[in-house]
C-alpha cells in the first residue's frame, strides 16, 4: 500500500478535505465575515468541541467504528450540570461537581453500551445510533418526570411550572465560560481559552500514553482481529466495553465543557446532535471507520466548523435565505458520514480483492482471467 | 412440532411485552373513562368509537410505508432505513401534481404518476449504491437517508414551484413548510365508500362530522397493494428475491443475479414508499417536507418489528400485525395514559417502545442457520 | 528403547462423536528433542487428536475422550487451550492467527508483552503498564535466531511473503520460555521448495536445542527428511509407528490408504466410453483453501469419473470453478461448445448440475421448505413449476409439492412432508435434498462434491446408490469429487488425484493403493502416465 504519492492518488485520497477547503473559501467572500471573527470563532469552537471529537478515537482503535452511542455520556453529562444548576454551585467548582456527579452515570451508560454492541459485532454503528435514540426516552422519562417528582429538585427557577420537570432551556450562567475565562489569553485581536485547550492537551497526552499501555495494544490487536485476540488470551469483549466506557466518559466531559462554552442548554435538544457533529468532524479530518489520529481530530474541527461558520451568512447573501445555510451545514454533515462510509466499505472490498488476484493459478490462463 | 417455549423464544419476550402493553390499552379506556370522570374532573373522556375510528385511519395510512420494508428484508437487504428516498420521491410527485394543478383522484393519481420515474431513478441509484456495500447496508442506508433529506430540504427552497397555494406568500418562492391538500386530494382514498357512524357533529360551515368513520378506500388501497405484494413474492422474481435473502450463495449457485435481485427490492421498495407518503398525506391533510422525512422510517421499521419480523425475514402477515399494534400504541396511549395517570408520557413510551424494538432485533443473532 | 521418561505420553486415547468412532486406542511417545512425523488421509483423526491433546472445549462438549495424556510421567487434564500452552506446548496452525497489521515483533510477544510499571497499575491493573518496545524487540530477535531463519522484526506481517508469516508463527510459539512441543500442521503447504528447506533445517536445529516436534504433513519425503519417527493414523487406528531409518515414501504411502476391507466394487466390468462429452483445459480456480492452478482432463458421456486428492489441494475447487462459483479462467467445453466460466446461470442451462460440498452454506435454504430447495433451479433456469398468468408466472405450489413427493419417495428422504424446513433435516436427508435438487434440472453432466461428508454409513450407501443408479438407468455423467477413496474406487471408471492445484495422474479404480497414495502425497509416479493409457 505504501506506493508513490501521485498527484492524483494524492487528490483521491484527500478529496473531501480538498472539497472542504474550496467551498469555505469560496463561501467567505460572500459571506461578509471579516477574517478576524472567522479565525477568532474557530479559536473558540476549537475548544469547545475538540473534547468530544477526541472522545471518538479509543473505539476506533478498538475496530469498533465510530461510537455513536457517545451520545449516552453527553447525556449524563447534562445530568451532572442540572445538579450543579440546582444545588447553585458557581464557576469551574460547578463544571467539576457536574463531571464528578454525572461519573458513575457516564461509566454505567458506557458499560450498558458496550454489552449491547458486543451483542451486535459488525453493525455497531447503527445499533449505536439507535440506541442514543432509545436512551433519549429514557433520559426525557428520568428528566421530564422523575426529576422533581421522585428526585427532589432545590431550586425552582430550573422546574416546569406543573411542579415536576426540568425547564426546556436551561441556563447556565452560573458556570458559562468558567473553564474559558478562567485563563484567556489575548494575543492581538484574539482571545484564546487556555484552560480548555489546557485540558484538551491533557486529554491528548491521555492518548498517546494508553496507546502504548497494554491495554492500549490490547485494543489495537482486537480492533485488527478479533479472532486471533481471543486465541492470543486477550478477553474481547471486556476490552471492548472498556473501550465504550472510556469514550462515553470523555463524552460526558467533552459536553459539559461544550456547554460551558454555550452558556445555555437545551434540555431535551443538546445531546440529540453530539454525535453527528463530532463524527462529522473526525471524518472530514480525514479519518476512516478504522483509522483515526489526533491530527484528524483537530484539522476536522477546523475545517467542518470553518464550513460552519461561513455558509449560513453566504447562504442569506447568496439565495436570500438564511434556512439554506442550516440546510447546506446537515446536509454536508450527513453526506460527509455516509461518503466515508461508503468509501470504506467499497474499498475494503476491493482490497479484498486484491488480495486474492495474488493467489490466482500462475498459468497461461491466469492472464484471460482477468477481462471478467 | 414446536413446544410453547419455542415459539416464545421465536417471538421474543420484549415483542410479548409491547403485545401485552397494548391490549392493555385497549381494554383501558372503558376503565379510563370511568376513573377519569371520577378522579380528575375535567379531563375529557375518551370515546371509543373516535379511538377505533382513529386506529382504523392511523392503520391505513402508515401500511403501505411498513409494507414497503418487506422486499429489502426479503432479499437480504436488511431494515430500509433509507426509505426516506422513496418518501422524498413520493413528496416531488405530491408537489407536483399540485403544481400542475391536479384536482380529486387525478391529483392523488397523478401525484404517483408523477412520483415514479424519481422513485425509480432515486431507488435505482441507491440500490447500486447498497450492492456495493454489502454487509454494511443499515449504517450507510441511514445516512444516505438523513443526507437526502437535507439535499431535498435546500431544493425545496430553491426548486421553481409558483403555485400559489404552495410557497411562501411573502417571498412567492419556496415550497412552505405544510401545504395543505384540502382543496385538491384529501381523504380521497378515505371517503371512497366511508362507513360513517357514531354521533355526529355539524359545523357551522354545514360539513358533517361523524365520531366514527371506517376508512373503507384507504383500507381498499392497503389490501390491494397488501395483495400485489404476495403476489409478487410468489412470482418466479419474488421466489428468487427471497432466496437471494434466505442464503445468497444457494441462489448465486442456482444460476440468479444477487445483485440484480436486490437492486430490484430496493427499487420495489423506494416505489412504495413513496406511494405510502401519498396515501398518509391524502388522510393527512397535508403535505409534510423539509425535515419531516427524517424520523418516517423509524416507526415503518419499529412497526414491521413489533409484528415480529426479524432483520432478514418478513411477511404480509408481520406487516399488517405490527402497524396494527404499532398505530395503535400511538393512536391509544395518549389519551389512556393521560386520563389515567394525568401524564403526557406517551411520546416517551412512543421512544422507548419504536427504538427499544429496533435494538432488540439488531442485536439478535440473526436467524439464518448456518 | 531408552528408559528416559518421555516427554508427551498419549495413552489409550479414543474418542467417538455421538457414536462414530473418531479415534481408537491411540498411544504413542514423544521423546524430549524428538521430531514425530504424523501422517494420514483426511478423516483419518490427526486433527480430532491435536484437539483432544489441546483442550479444545469442542471435545468436552462432545462428551469428552477416553484415555490418558501425560507429561513428564505426570497426567494432565487440559481444559482448555490455554493449560495447554502453560505446560509448554504450542502449535501452528495451518490458517494463520497472526494479525496483519502488526509488525513481527508485535506478533510475536503478542499478550505476552514486556511491561513496564506506571503508576496506574495499582488502581486499574497490569493493563495499564507501559509496553517496553526495546525489550519486546530483544525477545523476537531471541526467537528468530533460535530458530535460525531471517526474518525483519519491525515488518508489517500484511506485507510478507506468506514463508515469513510461517516462521513468524513458530517463532511465536518458542517464543514462550516453557515451550518444549510444537505442534505443527502442515507448515510446508503455503511454503515454496525452498522455503520449505529452510524450515526443516530450522526444525532440526530446533529439535537438536530440546525442542520435540509434532510434524503433520501430506508430503511424505518431508516427514522422511525431518522426522525420526513416522506415525501413521488409518481410520482412528495407528497402524504404523516406527522409525524412519529405512523407510520409503511408498512404505508410507501404502500404510495411509491402505485398507482392511477389500473395497467392493458395485460392478467390476470395465466399461468403455467413446465419446468425450466435457473437456477442461488449463482451469485455474481461485477458490479459498483450495486454489486450482492448471488442471486439464476430459470426461466420457455416460461415465462416472472421480477426482480425488488431500483437503486442501483444489480438488474442490474444480466443479465450483467450472460452475461459476469462484472465479476461474481456462477453457471448458461442453459437448464440444465452450461454457464460459464465472456464469453459474449458463452453466445450469447448457446442462450441468453441482451438488455443493458445502451442503449448508450453498447446497440448501436452510429457512425454506423442502419444496422450495428442490425446485428452485429448475423453476430458475428452465421456468419449471410455473403457472403462467400471461403478463406474470406465479409458482405452482402443487406441482412443487409434486415433485418434492416423488423425490422423497426415490431417495427415501425421512421427513414430516414437503413443507418441512431444510434446517430440520439430518445430514443425510439433507444431502439427498440437495440430489435432488441437481436431478429436478435433469443435466447432462453432473457435479458431485463430497456427497458423502458429514452422512452416517446407511445414508452414504443410499447416496452412493442414488448415484449408481442415475448413471446406469439415465446415462447421466458424473463427475464425483471426494475426499475418500474408497468410495471412488467403488463407482468411479476413472479417478484422477489433485495435487498442489494440479492433476498428478488419473488412475483406474483398480490400481493399486499404494499408486493413489503416492499421487496424493505428490510423489508424482511415472507408473499413473502408464495406467492411464493402460
Amino acid at each position: 500500500m505504501s506506493g508513490k504519492m501521485t498527484p492524483g492518488r494524492f487528490l483521491r485520497e484527500n478529496a473531501v478535505i480538498i472539497i472542504f477547503i474550496i467551498i469555505t473559501l469560496a463561501a467567505i467572500q460572500p459571506s461578509g465575515l471579516s477574517l478576524t471573527y472567522i479565525v477568532q470563532e474557530l479559536l473558540t469552537r476549537l475548544g469547545r468541541n475538540s473534547f468530544l471529537v477526541l472522545a471518538l478515537l479509543i473505539p476506533i482503535y478498538a475496530g469498533m467504528g465510530l461510537n455513536f452511542g457517545m451520545t449516552l455520556g453527553a447525556m449524563a453529562g447534562q445530568i451532572g450540570l442540572i445538579f450543579a444548576i440546582n444545588y447553585n454551585i458557581t464557576g469551574v467548582n460547578g463544571l467539576l461537581f457536574a463531571v464528578l456527579a454525572s461519573m458513575p452515570l457516564a461509566i454505567l451508560m458506557g458499560y450498558i453500551c458496550g454489552v449491547v454492541l458486543n451483542n451486535a459485532k459488525g453493525r455497531e454503528m447503527v445499533t449505536g445510533f439507535i440506541l442514543a435514540f432509545f436512551m433519549d426516552g429514557i433520559y426525557q422519562f428520568f428528566v421530564l418526570y422523575t426529576l422533581g417528582y421522585a428526585v427532589p429538585m432545590k431550586n425552582p427557577a430550573i422546574v416546569l411550572s406543573r411542579g415536576y420537570g426540568i425547564r426546556n432551556t436551561l441556563n447556565l450562567d452560573i458556570v458559562r465560560q468558567s473553564l474559558d475565562t478562567w485563563w484567556m489569553l489575548k494575543i492581538g485581536p484574539f482571545s484564546l481559552p487556555m484552560a480548555s485547550y489546557l485540558v484538551i492537551v491533557v486529554l491528548c497526552l491521555f492518548i498517546v500514553w494508553f496507546k502504548k499501555t497494554k491495554m492500549g495494544q490490547d485494543m489495537r490487536a482486537v480492533g485488527h482481529d478479533m479472532a486471533v485476540a481471543n486465541s492470543s488470551g486477550i478477553p474481547v469483549n471486556r476490552t471492548r466495553i472498556i473501550a465504550i466506557i472510556i469514550s462515553t466518559v470523555f463524552a460526558c466531559i467533552g459536553q459539559v465543557i461544550f456547554l460551558q462554552n454555550m452558556g445555555n442548554m437545551a434540555t431535551y435538544g443538546a445531546h440529540t446532535q453530539t454525535a453527528f457533529f463530532a463524527v462529522a468532524a473526525i471524518l472530514v479530518g480525514g479519518a476512516s471507520v478504522k483509522k483515526a489520529s489526533l491530527a484528524n481530530v483537530f484539522v476536522g474541527v477546523v475545517l467542518l466548523h470553518a464550513l460552519f461558520v461561513v455558509t449560513p451568512n453566504a447562504g442569506q447573501k447568496v439565495f436570500g435565505q438564511a434556512m439554506i445555510g442550516e440546510y447546506f451545514r446537515q446536509f454536508i454533515g450527513y453526506g460527509v458520514i455516509a461518503l466515508s462510509l461508503v468509501l470504506y466499505a467499497w474499498r475494503s472490498r476491493k482490497e479484498a480483492e486484491r488480495q486474492r488476484e495474488g493467489l490466482r493459478g500462475g498459468t497461461a490462463a491466469a492472464a484471460q482471467g482477468g477481462a471478467k | 412440532m414446536r413446544s410453547f417455549k419455542q415459539i416464545v423464544t421465536d417471538f421474543g419476550w420484549p415483542r410479548i411485552i409491547i403485545f401485552l402493553f397494548l391490549v392493555l390499552l385497549f381494554l383501558m379506556p372503558p376503565f379510563a373513562k370511568v376513573t377519569g370522570i371520577e378522579r380528575l374532573a375535567g379531563v375529557a373522556s375518551i370515546s371509543i368509537p373516535a379511538s377505533f375510528s382513529d386506529v382504523f385511519n392511523r392503520f391505513g395510512q402508515n401500511a403501505v410505508f411498513v409494507l414497503a420494508l418487506v422486499p429489502m428484508i426479503q432479499s437480504g437487504c436488511g431494515l430500509n432505513f433509507g426509505l426516506s428516498l422513496g418518501i422524498l420521491s413520493g413528496l416531488l410527485g405530491a408537489t407536483l401534481s399540485m403544481q400542475f394543478n391536479l384536482h380529486g383522484a387525478a391529483g392523488f393519481f397523478g401525484g404517483l404518476v408523477l412520483a415514479s420515474p424519481f422513485a425509480v431513478l432515486f431507488g435505482g441509484a441507491y440500490g447500486m449504491l447498497l450492492n456495493k456495500v454489502k454487509g454494511e447496508e443499515m449504517t450507510i442506508a441511514m445516512y444516505v437517508g438523513f443526507a437526502s433529506v437535507f439535499f431535498m430540504s435546500i431544493m425545496w427552497l430553491l426548486l421553481p414551484y409558483t403555485h400559489p397555494d404552495m410557497v411562501w406568500g411573502f417571498a412567492g418562492k419556496g415550497l412552505r413548510t405544510t401545504i395543505s391538500v384540502e382543496n385538491y386530494w384529501i381523504h380521497i382514498l378515505n371517503n371512497f365508500l366511508a362507513i360513517p357512524g357514531g354521533d355526529v357533529t355539524l359545523s357551522p360551515m354545514g360539513v358533517k362530522t361523524y365520531e366514527f368513520l371506517f376508512p373503507t378506500g384507504e383500507l381498499l388501497f392497503v389490501a390491494l397493494t397488501a395483495f400485489l405484494m404476495w403476489l409478487f413474492m410468489r412470482t418466479k422474481t419474488g421466489t428468487a428475491m427471497t432466496a437471494v435473502g434466505s442464503n445468497p450463495d444457494y441462489a448465486r449457485a442456482g444460476g440468479i443475479s444477487v445483485d440484480k435481485m436486490r437492486l430490484v427490492s430496493v427499487i420495489i421498495s423506494t416505489f412504495l414508499g413513496a406511494a405510502g407518503i401519498l396515501v398518509y398525506e391524502q388522510s393527512f391533510g397535508f403535505i409534510q417536507l423539509y425535515t419531516a422525512p427524517l424520523a418516517m422510517p423509524f416507526s415503518a421499521i419499529a412497526a414491521i418489528l413489533i409484528g415480529g419480523a426479524s432483520v432478514n425475514k418478513a411477511s404480509m402477515v408481520n406487516v399488517l400485525i405490527g402497524t396494527f399494534l404499532f398505530q395503535g400504541l400511538l393512536t391509544m396511549a395518549p389519551s389512556v395514559i393521560n386520563s389515567t395517570i394525568n401524564s403526557d408520557l406517551s411520546e416517551v413510551v412512543r421512544i422507548i417502545v419504536s427504538q427499544g424494538i429496533i435494538i432488540y432485533a439488531l442485536t439478535r443473532k440473526t436467524k439464518v442457520t448456518k | 528403547m531408552g528408559q528416559e521418561t518421555p516427554l508427551l505420553s498419549l495413552q489409550n486415547i479414543s474418542k467417538d462423536f455421538y457414536g462414530t468412532v473418531v479415534l481408537q486406542d491411540v498411544s504413542f511417545d514423544v521423546k524430549p528433542g524428538e521430531i514425530i512425523g504424523l501422517v494420514g488421509e483426511n478423516g483419518a483423526g490427526k486433527t480430532t487428536l491435536m484437539r483432544i491433546l489441546f483442550g479444545m472445549p469442542v471435545i468436552r462438549e462432545t462428551g469428552g475422550f477416553k484415555g490418558k495424556i501425560c507429561i513428564d510421567g505426570q497426567e494432565v487434564s487440559f481444559t482448555s487451550p490455554f493449560d495447554a500452552l502453560d505446560a509448554g506446548i504450542g502449535m501452528s496452525h495451518q490458517e494463520f492467527s497472526l494479525i496483519p497489521g502488526f509488525t513481527t515483533t508485535e506478533n510475536i510477544v503478542l499478550n505476552r508483552e514486556s511491561m513496564k510499571n506506571s503508576p496506574l497499575n495499582d488502581v486499574f491493573g497490569d493493563r495499564m503498564s507501559i509496553l517496553d518496545r526495546m525489550d519486546m524487540r530483544k525477545r523476537a530477535e531471541g526467537s528468530i535466531v533460535k530458530l535460525g531463519v531471517k526474518l525483519d522484526p519491525d515488518m508489517l506481517v500484511s506485507e510478507m511473503p506468506v514463508g515469513h508469516k510461517q516462521f513468524t508463527e513458530i517463532a511465536r510459539e518458542i517464543n514462550r520460555e516453557k515451550t518444549r512441543l510444537l505442534v505443527l500442521d502442515e507448515p510446508t503447504a503455503v511454503l515454496t521448495e525452498t522455503e520449505a528447506e529452510v524450515l526443516i533445517r530450522a526444525l532440526r536445529q530446533l529439535a537438536a536445542q530440546g525442542i520435540s516436534i509434532i510434524f503433520i504433513s501430506h508430503r511424505l519425503h518431508e516427514i522422511i527428511e525431518v522426522a525420526d519417527r513416522v506415525v501413521v493414523l488409518r481410520d482412528g487406528v495407528i497402524v504404523k509407528d516406527t522409525p524412519t531409518e529405512g523407510v520409503t515414501v511408498r512404505d508410507i504411502a501404502s500404510w495411509m490408504v491402505g485398507r482392511h476391507v477389500a473395497t467392493e466394487r458395485v460392478d467390476e466390468a470395465h466399461r468403455y466410453f467413446e465419446e468425450i462429452i466435457l473437456s477442461v483445459k488449463h482451469l485455474w480456480v481461485d477458490q479459498p483453501g483450495e486454489t486450482v492452478r492448471d488442471v486439464s482432463f476430459q470426461v466420457h458421456k455416460g461415465e462416472i469419473f472421480g477426482i480425488g486428492g488431500l483437503a486442501g489441494q483444489g480438488k474442490l475447487g474444480i466443479p465450483n470453478g467450472i460452475m461459476g462459483l469462484f472465479p476461474g479462467g481456462g477453457e471448458v467445453l461442453l459437448h464440444g461448445k465452450p461454457a464460459p466460466l464465472n456464469d453459474p446461470r449458463t452453466a445450469l442451462q447448457m446442462g450441468m448440475a453441482f451438488v455443493s460440498e458445502d451442503r449448508r452454506g450453498v447446497g440448501l435454504l436452510l429457512d425454506e421448505t423442502l419444496e422450495w430447495n428442490i425446485a428452485f433451479t429448475a423453476m430458475q433456469i428452465q421456468n419449471k413449476y410455473l403457472k403462467n398468468f400471461g403478463i406474470f408466472k406465479i409458482r405452482d405450489e402443487s406441482a412443487m409439492k409434486k415433485l418434492t413427493e416423488e423425490y422423497m419417495d426415490i431417495l427415501h428422504i425421512k421427513c414430516t412432508g414437503p413443507k418441512q424446513q431444510a434446517k430440520e433435516l439430518s445430514g443425510g436427508n439433507q444431502q439427498k435434498i440437495c440430489l435432488a435438487k441437481a436431478f429436478a434440472i435433469r443435466p447432462d453432466v453432473l457435479f458431485v462434491s463430497e456427497p458423502t461428508r458429514g452422512i452416517d454409513i446407511g445414508a452414504k450407501k443410499l447416496v452412493l446408490d442414488a448415484l449408481h443408479k442415475y448413471n446406469r438407468d439415465f446415462g447421466m455423467t458424473i463427475v464425483m469429487v471426494s475426499s475418500e477413496l474408497e468410495e471412488l474406487r467403488a463407482i468411479c471408471d476413472r479417478i484422477a488425484i489433485v495435487d498442489e492445484g494440479r492433476i498428478a495422474g488419473t488412475l483406474p479404480p483398480t490400481a493399486e493403493l499404494a499408486e493413489f497414495g503416492l499421487l496424493m502425497a505428490g510423489e508424482r509416479s511415472a507408473k499413473s502416465e502408464e495406467a492411464l493409457s493402460a
